[in-house]
């Protein structure tokens, strides 16, 4: 079945096939330090008694503080530890088929109990503005595939999560304006750095289309005040922009009077033109420390956001055994409100914990009131107050003190010295030793 | 030099490849440009001039639209020279060929003023996902969900016979001991995992493709990546192999999905590459070489041709005569080629022989084998929609490795590698389960075309998959896609039972639809036949004979 030779042919057979821009870039940021350090502990983890001295993973925010509740309660439920849920491989069966992408209605009922419990009853989630992606990874994409076109940009408050400049840019083409935020407010957004970011993308004619905010905040550990939430909002009517808020670490907040949902000031909205610019992000990945289930939420208050989702959520949607899984235990209103309030609990005890000892050895860690981890101040060690030298300091704590921290540089933060320090995903024993490696290391500095 | 796009137009592509004059405006004022003046002056000129009329035009666009007060807005056209890097198509043109394709109400809320107070926009892309929610495919899924048919429940419901979930292999419950382990131990389960899939799981699914060809190639498990679906799947190697603005060639009819797969969010487009009834729709070299070239005229760079195999929607075998053409195609014009073998666990006809494209290419040049990459789906062959896994398998070590990375936008949950494990891991189960599965298609099939047989309908021979793509010219009212979507309707409203036209497919010849028949059991192809029949009367009755 020879071709025949119409028009002038490629001659040259030995050309390699070629690859997208997509497909090379490095925007998927896996070479910045933030996952190096991951690498590192890959080769040389920790392990009590094989492997005392090995690296302890600090750069990885998981949640497993309370997964002993879970377990329980799962094992509890389904006394032939079934992997079919409570209602057994009959009841599975009637959902292996499900692949709709509205998802199952007692699961998305579920999330939104769960997410409304989380703020308290502050404020109400409609089962049928639920979308369910993969992931919260999943979600954030989404949403700027929805909102925004190539080469548009989101605005975001440094300093910020790293994951971000894979999942807004990486295969949307959207970019990411930062919004600088520093100590000497506690990192909060001023009015002021909005608008500056705002025209500095302008001035580069680039079409703001939302700002993005993570609340609680990753790296910084702490919520996001009600007056900045207010603000954030005016502006974004002021622009007619989309207001996205990633709430993942909602849940996780030490005391739950002190966390404002986005959620909330909406509810008392009646305005729709204002209402459907926002846009609210939820993972099951951090608050349950079930990473591993991928399940991430969109809720939008908007109608053609939520049909759009829906429909672009079939590259990524959540298994039907998952959603079973999740969905009686979720619902379970009697377990979700004891989980909520011990989680927190023991989350606030080990920031305690985190933040005294470091404070023995003479480091300060800004104020926290959420989240997995702390965002702790070393810029008095640097010997330039630049990237490399927070850089340099960091290779030395990753291979001295074999601690995989990640530096503020991986998070954009405008400040150099800070660096995100996790402490939830490891036994308490576990956080003694690497604070006994940093007092070390501390008593090694003030000895020069 | 400006960059141009094939034209967005709802019109069927298959119109661009056969007739070869589908140019934009675009190139009808550059390329005469460029012909009149030579050399750098040409160069120049054949830009900007198009450049400012694009400007000029969209200027004069914003005008008429209402006054707003932001009047400093961005101008789209920032960089008229276009000779940048930039990775995404060039602005001006895209915006302009986005405006031009979109239907009035959606323009109103991508135009209306931005006023305080005024609706917020959505993006293009969004815009067009929105627009396409009513083709026959979604129009007919809707019907099903509100009106499912049941054997004692529901017996006048509408009959699912448009999508493809095999709904009879119920292995769950046939084999629950055997197949899997019961143990839900959690702690094993709930971390991170790497998002591309365990080793374990990819090495059952390395087994289950193995299968599937009769061992006659034997998969490397780490050359897989899985990922949440077959739809992802696809969407991953369109963002891997081709830039925005790029195209692939896939010859029709194909699967409707390959519109959502490959188009929404890539910016890369479809050429449809027409097959006919007279060559019983197998693929024409000739007219896909005709095809590239004229790709290659309108400046759209082609970077791989998509096939699947079985075919979906025909339920043809690719030859290996076949299938080395294609990739001697592929060599010469230095593209990829996209395999989709989603149904290659399905085959049900005893004379049929699957070969897989991983076959084809065992012994070539390692240079040839990294242009081939295939796509497998868990859920087609096991009947687990549901569970969400599929697999890209590539010989190109970039392809995987951009893959995986991918895959943290799209991964597999966890518990569910787990339960897949244990059910795939077992060879006993494996070929047992591949053994009844086909058993049961054949049985089906062969009903089927016994009954359309009578009705005097013709199908292609299905030989793969779940599909039987029937010949229904001699109903419709009028030999166009008008008359298609007409009978399509009847079948829906009168026959209560949901089929994909043709044309969804992109199939060139109105009156071909696809019909899915592992939703079936052997005693409901009668139930079928009865609901056709009444149609067929209908037709005839109204004197619908368009005599072929």
């Amino acid at each position: 079945m020879g071709l025949p030779l119409m028009m002038e042919r490629s001659t040259n057979n030995n050309n390699v096939v070629e690859l997208s821009r997509v497909a090379v870039s490095d925007t998927h940021g896996e070479d910045s330090p933030y996952f190096a350090g991951w690498k590192a502990y890959d080769e040389n983890p920790y392990e009590e008694s094989h492997n005392p001295s090995g690296v302890i993973q600090m750069g990885l925010a998981e949640n497993q503080v309370s997964f002993d509740l879970l377990e329980r309660y799962l094992e509890k439920k389904n006394p032939e530890g079934s992997m079919w849920g409570s209602k057994g491989a009959p009841g599975f069966r009637e959902n292996a088929l499900f692949q709709d992408y509205h998802g199952l209605k007692s699961f998305r009922q579920a999330m939104a109990s769960f997410m409304q419990q989380i703020r308290g009853g502050k404020a109400r989630f409609d089962p049928d503005r639920i979308v369910l992606t993969a992931g919260a990874t999943a979600a954030n994409e989404l949403l700027t595939f929805i909102l925004a076109d190539p080469n548009d940009a989101l605005l975001v408050p440094t300093p910020y999560y790293p994951g971000f400049d894979r999942d807004l840019r990486w295969r949307t083409g959207v970019r990411i304006v930062p919004i600088h935020c520093d100590s000497s407010n506690h990192f909060q957004i001023t009015p002021e750095a909005l608008e500056q970011a705002y025209q500095t993308a302008r001035d580069a004619n680039i079409r703001v289309r939302g700002v993005l905010i993570t609340n609680p905040s990753n790296p910084l550990g702490a919520t996001v005040q009600k007056k900045v939430l207010e603000d954030l909002l005016d502006f974004c009517v002021r622009k007619n922009i989309h207001l996205v808020s990633d709430e993942i670490y909602s849940g996780s907040v030490f005391h739950a009077s002190e966390f404002t949902s986005v959620a909330e000031i909406v509810e008392n909205i009646d305005d729709v033109s204002v209402k459907e610019r926002v846009h609210i992000v939820y993972s099951l990945s951090k608050d349950l420390g079930l990473p591993g289930f991928r399940v991430g939420t969109i809720y939008s208050y908007n109608d053609n956001v939520v049909r759009t989702a829906r429909r672009m959520s079939s590259f990524t949607l959540v298994s039907s055994q998952t959603q079973q899984l999740l969905a009686s235990m979720l619902s379970d209103e009697e377990f979700t409100e004891k989980y909520i309030r011990i989680n927190r609990e023991r989350l606030r005890r080990r920031y305690e914990t985190i933040v005294e000892g470091l404070k023995k050895a003479g480091i300060e860690c800004l104020k926290g009131n959420a989240g997995l981890f702390c965002w702790m101040n070393l810029g008095f060690l640097l010997d330039t107050k630049t990237k490399e030298g927070e850089l340099a300091l960091w290779d030395v704590i990753l291979k001295e003190l074999k601690l995989n921290i990640s530096p503020g540089s991986s998070c954009h933060c405008s400040e150099y010295g800070w660096f995100r320090v996790c402490f939830a995903n490891m036994s308490e024993k576990t956080l003694d030793i690497a604070l006994k490696r940093i007092h070390e290391f501390m008593d090694r500095q003030s000895g020069f | 030099m400006t960059r141009t796009e094939p034209n967005r137009s709802s019109k069927s592509d298959s119109e661009n490849s056969g007739g070869g004059g589908g140019g934009t405006t675009a190139m009808r004022v550059i390329v005469p440009l460029q012909g009149v003046v030579q050399g750098r002056g040409g160069l120049f000129l054949g830009s900007v001039i198009p450049c400012a009329f694009f400007y000029f035009l969209q200027f004069y666009l914003k005008r008429n639209r209402k006054n707003e007060p932001d009047s400093g807005e961005p101008s789209p056209d920032s960089d008229p020279s276009s000779g940048s890097p930039d990775p995404t198509r060039s602005q001006s043109v895209g915006n302009l060929t986005e405006l031009a394709s979109l239907p009035r109400s959606l323009s109103r809320i991508l135009l209306s003023p931005r006023l305080s107070g005024g609706a917020v926009s959505i993006s293009g892309r969004a815009g067009c996902v929105l627009k396409g929610g009513d083709s026959p495919y979604h129009v007919g899924q809707k019907r099903v969900e509100e009106d499912p048919y049941d054997e004692s429940g529901n017996p006048d419901g509408v009959i699912e016979l448009g999508s493809a979930h095999n709904t009879k292999m119920d292995w769950v419950s046939e084999d629950p001991g055997e197949a899997i382990s019961d143990g839900l131990c959690m702690s094993g389960i709930a971390s991170y995992e790497p998002s591309h899939g365990l080793i374990e799981l990819k090495t059952a699914v390395a087994g289950f493709m193995s299968e599937a060809t009769k061992n006659s190639v034997s998969f490397d498990p780490t050359q897989i990546v899985l990922t949440s679906g077959a739809a992802s799947a696809i969407e991953i190697l369109s963002f891997c192999l081709a830039d925005s603005g790029n195209a692939f060639l896939v010859p029709t009819p194909c699967s409707p999905g390959y519109d959502r797969d490959v188009k929404w969010r890539t910016g890369v487009d479809l050429i449809h590459v027409p097959c006919r009834s007279a060559d019983n729709f197998n693929i024409s070299m000739l007219v896909l070489d005709r095809a590239f070239y004229q790709a290659k005229k309108r400046g759209v760079r082609i970077r791989g041709v998509i096939i699947s195999n079985p075919w979906n929607p025909t339920g043809t075998l690719l030859s290996r005569e076949n299938l080395y053409a294609l990739l001697d195609f592929a060599r010469e014009r230095n593209i990829h080629i996209i395999s989709n073998e989603v149904f290659a666990g399905s085959v049900h006809d005893e004379g049929g022989e699957f070969v897989s494209m991983a076959e084809v290419v065992d012994t070539e040049e390692n240079v040839d084998r990294e242009r081939v990459h295939i796509i497998y789906d868990l859920s087609k062959d096991l009947s687990f929609p549901g569970l969400r896994t599929a697999a890209i398998y590539s010989f190109n070590e970039s392809v995987l490795s951009a893959s995986r990375k991918l895959t943290t936008l799209s991964p597999v949950s966890s518990p569910t590698q787990h339960l897949l494990i244990s059910a795939i891991s077992s060879p006993k189960f494996v070929q047992r389960f591949v053994k009844t599965n086909r058993e049961r298609l054949m049985r089906v099939y062969a009903e089927l075309v016994k009954g359309l047989k009578e009705l005097g309908i013709e199908c292609t021979r299905s030989s793969g998959g779940f599909f039987c793509w029937v010949d229904m010219r001699g109903f419709m009212s009028s030999y166009s896609e008008k008359g298609e979507i007409e009978l399509w309707n009847k079948l829906l409203n009168i026959g209560k039972i949901n089929v994909i036209p043709g044309s969804c497919c992109h199939c060139i010849e109105p009156g071909w639809f696809r019909l899915c028949f592992s939703n079936l059991s052997e005693r409901d192809v009668p139930v079928v036949m009865n609901r056709i029949r009444k149609v067929c009367e209908t037709c005839k009755s109204q004197n619908c004979f368009f005599g072929i």
